[in-house]
């Protein structure tokens, strides 16, 4: 195996200015990687080697000229395949978009192609990130490289594949409830969901827009701060976006005292494997200087079932646009307006999407509103203050990412089983906090991460304790599958 | 019976903002299908939606001039619903949180003052337009096809509370809906164009009878004489229907101009469920009082400010004064032509009669003629002055419009000034009074009538140019 791949992004940035690597050959390293690995994996959807090496070519002439090269310019990145490309097929790995071409990047791909940073492909995912196994996708599940008989998780399954198999330095996500945070745990890499409002969600395709956001995948937590330095930033084309941000994510302070609060709510579903190497993980970083304190964030408790209202409510009409009328799959057979309209989202939506459709059509629906949607709001207003208070006492709240090691293909066939796999995560996207999910131990040979949330915008302090942690932990994120 | 008729509006007015509501697309008339859209109004996957700031200062100013409180703190919200010419799935409305409330606006059905309540203001984007092959409607044509340049062009929807007791009532308010928006300058008002649209919620009630009668709400009211007689008919149709024993049913009825008639378009069991929610992807727009204040001091006078104007400082009569401010345009003619220096009173009634008649004739607006201000005041200070008379100066104006040369000019050019020289005058009317012996007999038998006769025929004879004055004065003197 090239042993660029084991690189992080932040090192082959170093190996350009010194000339030591080019940008082609980088490049090209990723995109073999991907072409002899990818028939197993089913990581990326479709590849684009041809810009890629194209845009590698732009940032050689740069390094030729010995040009300055920016933060992160010139490392290769792949991207979940729900963020619009111009020109390229963008499909939430959905029969209803298989053959979607969007005229437009989104914001994000505007930064990454601005940093010329060549795009390796789209990654494979849940269909319209609802999921958290990659098993929902119409082009079929992604392995996890530790296990290929394991779920990588999801729904940004196979973003974080790509990194843990070596096939990108760096990749987007999205984190809805947990998409990108889970997936990282699983795949034993790092994977973080900013501040909502921190990157732009223009071209984003909306699964909840109140809960969507992008985010960086990476081999450490130095790696995931540099992408998102790249990717954030004030965009007058989302009106949710956050103004006035610092964008340098780099910057790394240290502080005396560290103090996190540990939710107890969380306490009581842990596998109890998870749960030990969890409790010898905190004693390791209370050695260290870490205080830890047990705290009661009570409205955690309602984070699922407030979830599992909000979400699919805001999908069911984020996903409308999806008629057969503009673009996206048709049924070609329907003899009237309705039947073309019901057959064409019947054929193109794929089973949890369609559950997840009804959910929310009918917490919508008057006389349920009151009950449903709007005392979902309610209580994300407590959960937010809930937070504030916690924050006001303790740096981060830590626990584990997922309260069970990763699962096997079929083994959470009960949709609500699976939906208990985000029951750390789901908060975060609620509350619109940062939080991020880092490698911590293994279980049978599978990883695990712990779960780091910060304060609101406080996304630069999350990233300055998580790398003292990491450099505490010095967990060895190589698994089996980097020999192949 | 005697029945008392309730009537409540809704008028849906396109705002003239340059781009539309949701993004930066020219939000202009074109015949042209699909030139004016972008990913956003298309709906395009991953497209979000940003505000046209210029929507909301439209909707301020119109609920400012029909006395309604503003919202702070306003919310846009998803009415969702499946139609293919509305491309998201939903259309972004305001739905509990209006930006405007508890607005009024006064009336006037002749001569009788009503005061209307507005129950709110809101800002909205419209859909596209469905284009059908071989029929007028989606069921039977052989195909359909979009044009989505209507898609997200901004409406402000008016809704006025049940207050309207008849037919004349609603289109006199319907009309001062337009007159105000077309005044802000937020909406041309349009009606054949559907620039302002048109939906009354019709019931009737036996008079003395408080609480309301079954509603029905009747759409597709594209003019003032449509709202006019579709409200007439369906209230025939409901009375109709309650003096016979039966019941209203509540649903939405369609007008028939071509037939002046109501049908049903869907009862209330089939109405749509929109599941209205906040739109995630618009934070709350806030307004403060500093905002609210620029818009109101940005204002421009409004018609009824303008009349009581006219009456108090320029002695125009109520009548004058209204019928001088129903359209912008010739309120701003008018005041303009007055700045020249011609005389109030006399302007109104040059513009409303032989201005508009002149050019009502020729089929054209007041803004596509040469005649200017500045030469309809030189034509009117030229009667003041006495070069020339009224009746010469009507016959010069259709020249001045076609040509936009000035009176003077013309009256120069055609020797057309009146004549006051006292020596000419009086060798016409000499002449006149000469050869009709006659008639002078029956002026002294007492025939008054027969003064108007020898007038005229001195008139006649200096080719309408003997100053009249002086004509009076001297056959009163040759007579006597």
């Amino acid at each position: 195996m090239n042993d660029i791949l084991k690189l992080t992004a932040i090192e082959i940035s170093k190996k350009y200015q010194t000339k030591e690597l080019s940008c082609s050959e980088v490049t090209k390293a990723f995109l073999d990687r991907i072409s002899a690995t990818n028939t197993e994996l089913n990581s990326f959807v479709s590849i684009s080697e041809k810009t890629a090496l194209e845009t590698a070519k732009i940032v050689d002439e740069k390094i030729a000229k010995s040009q300055r090269l920016a933060l992160l310019e010139g490392v290769p990145i792949a991207i979940k395949d729900n963020m619009c490309t111009s020109g390229v097929a963008t499909t939430c790995s959905s029969k209803m978009l298989a053959n979607f071409v969007p005229s437009y990047d989104a914001t994000v791909i505007e930064k990454i192609r601005n940093n010329n940073m060549p795009i390796l492909g789209k990654t494979n995912m849940d269909e319209f990130a609802m999921g958290s196994s990659t098993e929902t996708s119409f082009f079929g599940s992604t392995k996890n490289p530790w296990n290929t008989n394991t779920v990588p998780g999801g729904s940004s399954g196979g973003s974080a594949v790509a990194i843990s198999a070596l096939q990108a330095p760096l990749a987007l996500g999205s984190d809805t409830g947990g998409s990108i945070r889970q997936p990282a745990s699983f795949c034993g890499i790092v994977g973080m969901k900013p501040t909502y409002g921190v990157v732009s969600r223009y071209g984003l395709i909306a699964f909840a827009s109140s809960l969507d956001q992008i985010g960086p995948f990476s081999k450490n937590i130095d790696d995931s701060a540099a992408l998102l330095s790249v990717i954030s930033g004030y965009d007058h084309k989302d009106s949710t976006s956050q103004p006035n941000i610092d964008t340098d994510f780099t910057k790394i302070s240290s502080q005396k005292e560290i103090k996190i609060g540990l939710p107890k709510e969380f306490f009581a579903n842990l596998d109890p494997k998870v749960k030990e190497l969890y409790q010898d993980t905190i004693s390791i970083l209370s050695k260290e200087g870490i205080i830890f304190e047990e705290t009661e964030l009570p409205s955690l408790e309602q984070g699922i079932s407030t979830y599992y209202i909000v979400a699919p409510a805001e999908a069911s009409s984020n996903l409308a646009r999806f008629d057969g009328v503009r673009y996206g799959y048709r049924n070609q057979e329907a003899k009237s307006l309705v039947d073309m309209m019901e057959l064409s989202r019947s054929e193109g939506f794929g089973a949890e999407v369609k559950r997840r459709i009804l959910i929310g059509t009918y917490v919508l629906s008057s006389g349920y509103y009151d009950a449903y949607y709007k005392k979902a709001q309610q209580v994300r207003t407590i959960m937010k203050n809930d937070f504030q208070k916690a924050f006001s006492k303790y740096d981060l709240l830590l626990s584990p990412t997922t309260p069970t090691p990763p699962f096997s293909f079929g083994e959470k066939s009960n949709p609500l089983e699976m939906y208990m796999n985000d029951i750390m995560t789901i908060p975060a996207n609620l509350a619109g906090i940062p939080a991020l999910s880092m490698p911590f131990g293994k279980s049978n040979n599978l990883p695990m991460g712990i779960h780091l949330m910060g304060n609101l915008l406080e996304d630069q302090k999350l990233f300055s304790i998580a790398k003292k942690i990491e450099q505490i932990l010095g967990f060895n994120i190589q698994n089996p599958y980097w020999e192949k | 019976m005697n029945w008392e008729i309730v009537i409540g509006l809704e008028i849906h007015a396109q705002m003239s903002t340059k781009s539309k509501l949701m993004c930066n697309c020219d939000a202009s008339f074109t015949s042209e299908a699909n030139t004016h859209i972008c990913p956003i109004c298309t709906g395009q996957p991953g497209m979000l939606p940003v505000i046209n700031k210029q929507v909301v200062e439209s909707a301020m100013m119109i609920g400012l001039a029909t006395k309604c409180n503003i919202r702070k703190l306003n919310e846009f919200a998803r009415k969702n619903y499946f139609y293919p010419d509305l491309p998201k799935g939903y259309q972004i409305s305001q739905y509990d949180k209006p930006i405007c409330e508890n607005g009024s606006l006064e009336i006037d059905v002749n001569g009788v003052k009503r005061t209307i309540g507005i129950t709110r203001i809101h800002m909205e984007e419209d859909a596209g337009k469905l284009v059908h092959a071989g029929s007028d409607n989606i069921k039977d044509a052989s195909y359909s096809l979009a044009d989505l340049n209507r898609s997200s062009v901004p409406l402000c929807e008016i809704v006025s509370e049940p207050d309207l007791r008849s037919a004349e009532e609603a289109t006199a308010y319907a009309q001062k809906i337009r007159q105000i928006v077309r005044y802000l300058g937020v909406c041309d008002g349009n009606m054949e164009e559907g620039s302002l649209r048109c939906d009354a919620n019709i019931s009737v009630r036996p008079k003395g009878q408080t609480t309301l009668g079954t509603k029905t709400e009747v759409k597709n009211l594209n003019s003032f004489k449509a709202i006019e007689k579709a409200i007439n008919i369906e209230v025939e149709r409901q009375i109709d229907i309650l003096e016979e024993g039966g019941e209203i049913v509540q649903e939405t009825r369609h007008y028939n101009e071509a037939t002046n008639s109501t049908k049903s378009m869907r009862s209330k069991e089939d109405a749509h469920d929109y599941r209205y929610f906040p739109d995630p992807d618009l934070v709350p727009l806030l307004i403060d009082d500093a905002w609210i204040k620029k818009v109101q001091d940005a204002l421009p006078e409004l018609p009824e400010e303008k009349k009581n104007r006219y009456m108090n400082s320029l002695s125009l009569s109520e009548y004058d004064a209204n019928v001088i401010t129903v359209e912008k345009e010739t309120v701003a003619f008018f005041e303009e032509t007055i700045s020249f220096g011609a005389k109030p009173k006399d302007t109104v009634n040059w513009i409303m009669s032989e201005v508009l008649g002149t050019l009502n004739q020729k089929g054209i607006e007041l803004s596509q003629t040469k005649l200017t201000p500045k030469l309809l005041a030189e034509l009117l200070i030229l009667i003041d002055k006495n070069t020339i008379s009224g009746k010469i100066a009507k016959t010069i104006l259709p020249q001045i419009i076609e040509t936009g040369e000035n009176a003077e000019k013309i009256v120069a050019e055609k020797g057309l000034a009146q004549v006051s020289d006292q020596g000419e005058i009086k060798k016409i009317v000499e002449a006149v009074i000469n050869e009709n012996a006659k008639v002078i007999e029956d002026i002294k038998g007492g025939n008054p009538k027969a003064m108007g006769f020898l007038v005229g025929q001195i008139m006649k004879r200096s080719a309408g140019k003997a100053n009249p004055g002086i004509v009076n004065e001297l056959l009163n003197e040759l007579l006597s």
